[in-house]
């Protein structure tokens, strides 16, 4: 068959599932839905916000909204690839913007609204709680606040982005975000080894260290090497021994080159994301709830541990072991169950409100739980964390991240005074130096920050900039915004936390918490 | 806030950049409308690799004022690929490429190459300014790398001449994680220099997959490696083929019940057979952002360059990082060439058999190219049998009688077990050229 031909057979088969393949490995199905499922508003369609939601809508986003009011000019066309040619100027750019992501995911329902994202802050604030998620772009920070109370009242997933010359950042805004399949890169194992449950005990028993048939002999699963010798040594020493006599005493033992490198995977202790969350009540969230169930978990079955994960990485015969872990993982998991179960009966929920998978993908990652919370901005801009920032202006590979920071802010004021951002025009460069530096000094000693320098560099290179917005720079923190996104409306991995300022100069660029 | 005073211009936001002086920028940065009308005009940039990392570049490029792009890929559209419309879907990805950013950028001109890299002479390359990678693969930036740091000459005392550097920007992508680094022959590592970076291929040991397989991944490999070669015999395995794959799946599904063991998909099959590897729009978006910015940094001097590698992590929070390795200063590929030292009298034929011997090189079948020229070429058989004569006379005589020079190599090297195609640049020093008697035997390095 030729080529093309059996390219289009293919193409036929099962459509909307291939067409997603690549990312479906990464977030699954469920993840895939949870987009499907998202609305989303952009604000402001520049190449910043354009390129953000155009990766959205690529991934399968639900739906989108465009608010903008601008009419394309002749400058757009040399920075967004979302804007017709030189015969839409003068023509509304959402319009312009949503037909081409329209275009892009025919699955995606797309709308558009001519108006000024600042004008719909102020005055519709009901207009947002219709969706998911909004993201802003290129707002100022006097919008930036405003609009995080809205959000943050109507529960609605916020997240900032903006791009200025070489500079921008990327702002999350959620009052708390859970995070159960936070998929961590590299996570320790759950094995047990230094605290084994009955049947693993009772099996590692059964095996004969010092068997002489050496083929039987390099078939025994490292865990049982490890719990037994961990078992002897902690029999024969104080708990105040240092790893190094265990290991001392392990490489005694003719052992294979793998379980040496396998040793380097011993188990932490036990670290609990004690957080400090109230008795769950009618309001808790599903989260909250199986938390509560956990916490009792551990102070009573699990004896000081989480549910057992139930998987082990794959070594030599271990097909019997596999059963051992993953009958625990499962026993572990229905007591869980009664658990949530009582809990969900005292608070007066549904008792089949909370599914089984959900309860069982909790037990799975009970060792990965993430909580992720976010200071409103109006917070983090009166009352910022001081010592990080003069921290950070001192440092050689913050500095310039530390400075977009506080320049990004300044610009904002100096648009408050003059009416332009500091080097708008060509003319008067010199003069918009001077004041973007005084303006800026004057914001550092408001925040507390007396005596630290922003370099004359940086100052410099902010009024070169001139609030341009370059489609590379644009391409770049859109992608990150889009990545925040796609993080929060799947619930899959852990999203950002702190302002991630770019610093499109040297690509120092930094998270600052705040 | 629309710029009332001047005129409009499409290079509204890029002029910012361009003709603006500044203090933070590179060392040979003339702001002017001069250079950016320079770039393009007359900058030519080609990008390697028209899949999710390519398109994005082209469009990265196209909108920050450079006009002369080429783009080569040497596949064709699949489903599966991101950014496609259906009616696409077997066509060559370089052509839908070039002519998607056509559409919407007006004024630029992209070229595109449905070829695979090896095909391309050496002229082809030079013609670039700058060469942007968006591969997938670690054989293609080692094949371009030592194209480019072919090009690479080196003055009395060492130094990289300064014409015959030719930069390149490499992007890799990974679900969520990728790099974006600068390499510029001679000054920043190359991609041999580094190639310790990059972690060993996921094998499994034959043992496990004939005897004792323990997971899915193990019974599909299974059938892929052991199971086809048995029933197929010579016929090879070919994973675009919906045929083959089902066979493999059928026979790992199989397997996997005899063993008991759960999670055999056809998804799975697929992304082991193929090393399928996770993408998201996003991650390419950002990555091949960096890269252009750093072409457009390279090229105009508007700003200092990356210095030399940037790590991006956003599965886990958000991680970018900035390294700067260091070249090595013996690299075979960036280096000044392998030195090799010839007696007046070997023939071409005895220096094509040493290079199989050095163990530096262990280079078969190698075609020899001494700047321009030609001097035997292993195919097509046309040029085999015009170049055959030299291979009987003395390279010295060849190479013009100069006591010194570089030769490029091409040919099949043995490396870490396999074997790949290679081009290496040597540098060959004749003994006793210069009239000179060396009395040390002085026969091959």
């Amino acid at each position: 068959m030729p080529p093309m031909k059996r390219k289009k057979e293919e193409a036929t088969m099962s459509e909307p599932k291939t067409k997603y393949d690549r990312q479906l490995r990464i977030w699954g199905e469920l993840g895939q839905a949870a987009l499907e499922e998202a609305s989303i508003c952009l604000l402001n369609c520049g190449p910043t916000g354009s390129e953000a939601l155009k990766n959205l809508v690529l991934g399968g986003v639900g739906s989108f909204t465009v608010v903008d009011g601008s009419k394309v000019e002749l400058g757009d066309l040399g920075n967004n690839f979302m804007v017709d040619d030189e015969r839409s100027v003068g023509q509304s750019k959402a319009k312009s913007v949503c037909a081409f992501l329209q275009e892009l995911n025919d699955s995606v329902k797309a709308t558009f609204i001519e108006e000024n994202p600042d004008t719909l802050i102020s005055t519709n604030p009901f207009f947002f709680s219709q969706f998911t998620l909004v993201i802003a772009t290129q707002l100022v920070e006097d919008s930036m606040v405003k609009l995080d109370r809205i959000c943050r009242e109507a529960n609605v997933m916020l997240v900032f982005a903006r791009s200025y010359g070489l500079s921008g950042f990327v702002r999350v805004s959620v009052k708390e975000h859970t995070v159960i399949d936070s998929k961590p890169d590299h996570f320790l194992d759950d094995l047990r080894l230094n605290n084994p449950w009955p049947e693993l005990k009772s099996f590692v028993e059964t095996i004969d260290l010092n068997v002489s048939d050496p083929v039987a002999h390099k078939h025994i699963p490292y865990v049982v090497i490890l719990v037994k010798v961990a078992d002897e040594w902690t029999r024969s020493h104080s708990v105040q021994d240092d790893i190094y006599g265990l290991w001392m005493r392990i490489t005694t033992k003719k052992l294979s080159k793998q379980l040496s490198k396998f040793l380097l995977r011993v188990e932490s202790a036990l670290r609990f994301n004690n957080d400090t969350c109230a008795e769950p009540n009618s309001n808790s969230s599903d989260f909250w709830v199986m938390v509560a169930a956990l916490k009792e978990f551990v102070s009573n079955e699990g004896d000081g541990e989480a549910p057992l994960e139930g998987s082990i990485p794959d070594m030599t015969s271990s097909t019997e072991l596999n059963t051992i872990y993953q009958s625990k993982a499962e026993a572990d998991f229905l007591v869980m169950e009664k658990r949530v179960k009582n809990i969900l009966k005292k608070i007066g929920r549904d008792l089949s409100s909370i599914s089984k998978p959900t309860i069982k993908s909790f037990c799975k990652n009970a060792r990965k739980l993430k909580v992720c919370r976010y200071r409103m901005v109006e917070d983090e801009f009166s009352n910022p964390c001081v010592t990080e920032i003069q921290k950070c202006l001192a440092d050689e590979d913050y500095s310039g991240a530390m400075g977009f920071y506080v320049l990004l802010r300044a610009v904002d004021r100096f648009t408050a005074n003059y009416n332009k951002f500091p080097g708008q025009f060509d003319g008067g460069m010199d003069e918009d130096i001077s004041r973007l530096k005084t303006t800026a000094l004057s914001l550092l000693a408001d925040l507390g920050c007396n005596g630290s320098v922003l370099p004359d560099d940086l100052i410099n290179e902010m009024c070169r900039f001139g609030a341009s917005e370059l489609h590379v720079v644009a391409a770049f923190i859109g992608g990150i915004a889009s990545q925040e996104v796609i993080k929060l409306v799947t619930k899959q991995f852990v999203p950002m936390l702190g302002t991630y300022i770019f610093n499109g100069i040297d690509h120092k660029s930094q998270l600052l918490t705040l | 806030m629309a710029d009332l005073e001047a005129p409009q211009s499409k290079t509204r936001d890029l002029d910012k950049l361009l003709l603006r002086a500044g203090n933070l920028v590179g060392p040979d940065f003339y702001p002017g409308a001069e250079l950016r009308d320079d770039i393009r005009d007359y900058v030519r940039v080609l990008v390697v690799g028209a899949g999710g990392l390519g398109c994005e570049l082209l469009k990265d490029l196209a909108l920050s004022g450079f006009r002369n792009l080429d783009v080569i890929d040497m596949d064709r559209i699949e489903v599966t690929n991101l950014n496609r419309q259906l009616e696409d879907v077997g066509k060559p990805k370089a052509e839908v490429a070039a002519k998607r950013v056509m559409e919407r950028v007006s004024g630029v001109e992209i070229v595109p190459h449905f070829s695979r890299i090896e095909d391309k002479e050496l002229d082809f390359y030079n013609d670039f300014n700058i060469i942007a990678l968006g591969l997938d693969s670690i054989e293609a930036r080692r094949y371009i790398n030592g194209v480019a740091c072919g090009f690479l000459e080196y003055d009395e005392d060492d130094t990289p001449r300064r014409e015959t550097i030719k930069p390149m920007v490499d992007g890799g992508t990974e679900g969520f994680k990728g790099h974006a680094r600068v390499i510029v022959p001679g000054v920043t590592p190359c991609f041999e220099c580094t190639i310790w970076l990059f972690p060993p291929q996921v094998k499994f040991p034959l043992c496990t997959l004939a005897e004792t397989p323990r997971n899915a991944a193990h019974c599909i490999e299974y059938a892929h490696l052991i199971k086809w070669p048995e029933v197929h015999g010579g016929k090879s395995f070919d994973p675009d083929e919906p045929e083959h794959m089902k066979w493999v799946y059928d026979e790992a599904i199989k397997r996997a019940e005899l063993f008991g063991i759960p999670g055999v998909t056809y998804s799975l099959t697929q992304g082991v057979v193929k090393n399928i590897i996770p993408a998201i729009a996003s991650t390419n978006a950002i990555i091949s952002a960096a890269c252009a910015l750093e072409t457009l940094k390279i090229v105009s001097g508007c700003s200092k360059t990356l210095a030399n590698y940037l790590t991006y992590n956003g599965g886990e929070g958000l991680h970018t990082k900035v390294t700067e390795f260091v070249r090595d200063q013996d690299c075979l590929v960036c280096g000044p060439g392998i030195l090799i030292e010839l007696d007046t009298s070997i023939t071409l034929q005895k220096f094509i058999d040493m290079l199989e011997e050095h163990p530096k090189l262990l280079l078969s079948k190698a075609s020899v190219k001494h700047g321009k020229d030609s001097l035997y070429m292993q195919a097509p058989p046309v040029l085999e049998e015009m170049h055959r004569p030299n291979l009987s006379k003395p390279l010295y005589d060849l190479m013009g009688r100069v006591q010194k020079d570089t030769v490029h190599v091409f040919g099949t090297a043995l490396k870490n077990e396999e074997k790949q195609s290679s081009l290496t640049k040597l540098r060959v020093v004749f003994k006793g050229a210069d009239g000179v008697t060396d009395m040390d035997t002085a026969i091959g390095a």
